[in-house]
């Protein structure tokens, strides 16, 4: 379970999450949309300690990822995130990407590594291209390689960040599948879209995040199919 | 006018000699590379840290050996050390002069490098629980070094041609140092000289034309 209570972040004097309060259940899968700067990126790096936070908790199955004696290395194990920018690692093959992090940071042998790497490639459709270097692989590619390289530490929890924002259209639709497979597979998500029918689809529940705060949350029926606040309400116009 | 005849013979009949002198000019300008890339990774880091003392200690390292001679570093090393009570030998001396030159100047290089990484790069490596060091070694580093192979590459021929220097602190093995000894010896000065000249640049030619063939090896990407 993931926690977050009045959570306060801010850039210098720039206070980007106003007192964030969200739980996210095992099994669960949480879309967040809102407007470009809202804050929705910043809340996604705060989960898994990337960056600090100023006020406030955030908790991952009890631990407090802001305490001082948390490991987070070992937290980020099993919270896996993927960005915008895929950031394919571009010296390492396709299999050597997702092998790595089983390796050196969970201590697996190389071939129970590349066990885990082929399944994993092999789950979001890209078996045929192993040893392949990631600059010769398109956009939407590359990314289903950045989520088998999140999900070859096993994770209990994954973070999408708008995974799908700096790919060309045609390529969207398979990135969009693998995320729908893996939800179906019962994995915890965080999902940061603005394909507003897909989060609608795959949600359990929906955020609507503006100006630092959730603004509105609850069923992807409610939130998108009957929104209650005219700042929701815009939103969704503005981008459907 | 011209009263000076040429004698190539004794010259080529010395060539095995200069041949194994060349063999430790190239074995220093190695050692000084592999302990000099060492260090500029240190250095580089030092000129991006926030912590003063590395980052003073690294800054005037860089200044020292990019602002003054070559030949002042390695009469540093050997006299200069010496007058404290540290006499290394020549050979030793000569490395470490060279060395130092070199992390000097390569650490400027590697900080070029760095700047280039994006930092999403080291984003991603730590979401996926990499250490900091982890990310550095594994991700960063490899990255680093096919930006900055071709100017490394340069590197390594200065290194190579610096190692003349090692006759200035009575080293007698490499290749200036066999060369000069066989010119005080029989006053052949040119035909020696010229022949040394070959070797070296053969040499060089032969760093630059390896480390082509290295890195199109090594960077398939
Ligand atoms: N590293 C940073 N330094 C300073 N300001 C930042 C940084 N990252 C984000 N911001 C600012 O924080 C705000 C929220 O950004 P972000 O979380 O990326 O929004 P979203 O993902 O919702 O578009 C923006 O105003 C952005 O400019
Ligand atoms: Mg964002």
């Amino acid at each position: 379970m993931i926690e977050l209570k009045d959570v306060r972040k801010s850039f210098g004097s720039l206070e980007v999450l106003k007192g964030v309060t969200l739980t996210v259940q095992k099994g669960e899968v949480l879309s967040v949309i809102g407007g470009s700067g809202s804050g929705k990126s910043t809340m996604l790096m705060c989960i898994n300690g990337l960056e600090p936070i100023q006020g406030g908790q955030i908790l991952v199955d009890g631990i407090d990822v802001h305490a001082r004696g948390t490991d987070l290395n070992k937290l980020r194990q099993r919270i896996g995130i993927v960005f915008q920018q895929w950031n394919a690692f571009p010296h390492l093959t396709v299999l050597e990407n997702v092998m790595l992090a089983p390796r050196k940071v969970l201590g697996k042998s190389k071939r129970e590594a590349e066990e885990i790497a082929v399944r994993q490639l092999t789950h979001v459709g890209l078996g045929e291209k192993l040893k392949v270097y990631p600059s010769k692989l398109s956009g939407g590619q590359q990314q289903r390689m950045a989520i088998a390289r999140a999900l070859a530490m096993q994770p209990d929890y994954m973070l999408f960040d708008e995974v799908t924002s700096a790919l060309d259209p045609q390529l969207v639709g398979e990135v969009l599948d693998t995320l729908k497979m893996l939800s179906e597979e019962g994995m915890t998500m965080i999902l940061v879209t603005h394909e507003i029918r897909f989060a609608r689809d795959v949600s359990d529940r929906v955020a609507f995040f503006h100006k630092g705060l959730i603004h509105e949350i609850g069923a992807p029926e409610q939130v998108i199919g009957n929104p209650q606040k005219p700042e929701t309400i815009e939103f969704l116009k503005s981008v459907l | 006018m011209l009263n000076y005849t040429f004698h190539w013979r004794p010259a080529l009949n010395a060539l095995p000699d200069m041949l194994s002198g060349a063999l430790v000019s190239l074995q220093i300008a190695v050692l000084s590379m592999v302990i000099g890339v060492v260090f500029a990774v240190f250095l580089a880091l030092g000129r991006q840290s926030s912590n003063k003392l590395f980052y003073g200690f690294s800054t005037g390292w860089v200044e020292l050996a990019r602002n003054t001679p070559a030949l002042f570093q390695v009469y540093m090393t050997y006299f200069g050390l010496g007058s404290f009570g540290i006499q290394l030998d020549s050979y030793v001396a000569l490395l470490a002069g060279i060395a130092f030159n070199n992390a000097g100047y390569l650490a400027e290089t590697f900080r070029g490098g760095l700047r280039a990484i994006p930092h999403t790069q080291t984003r991603a490596a730590r979401s996926l629980g990499m250490s900091a060091p982890q990310a550095f070694r594994l991700i960063v580093l490899p990255q680093m070094f096919r930006i900055v192979f071709y100017p490394m590459s340069n590197q390594m021929v200065w290194a190579l041609l610096m190692t003349s220097l090692g006759v200035t602190v009575g080293l007698n093995t490499d290749l200036t140092g066999v060369t000069q000894d066989l010119n005080v010896r029989t006053f052949r000065t040119f035909e020696y000289f010229a022949l040394a000249a070959v070797i070296y640049y053969l040499l060089a030619k032969l760093i630059t034309l390896s480390s082509r063939l290295f890195a199109w090896r090594l960077f398939r990407y």
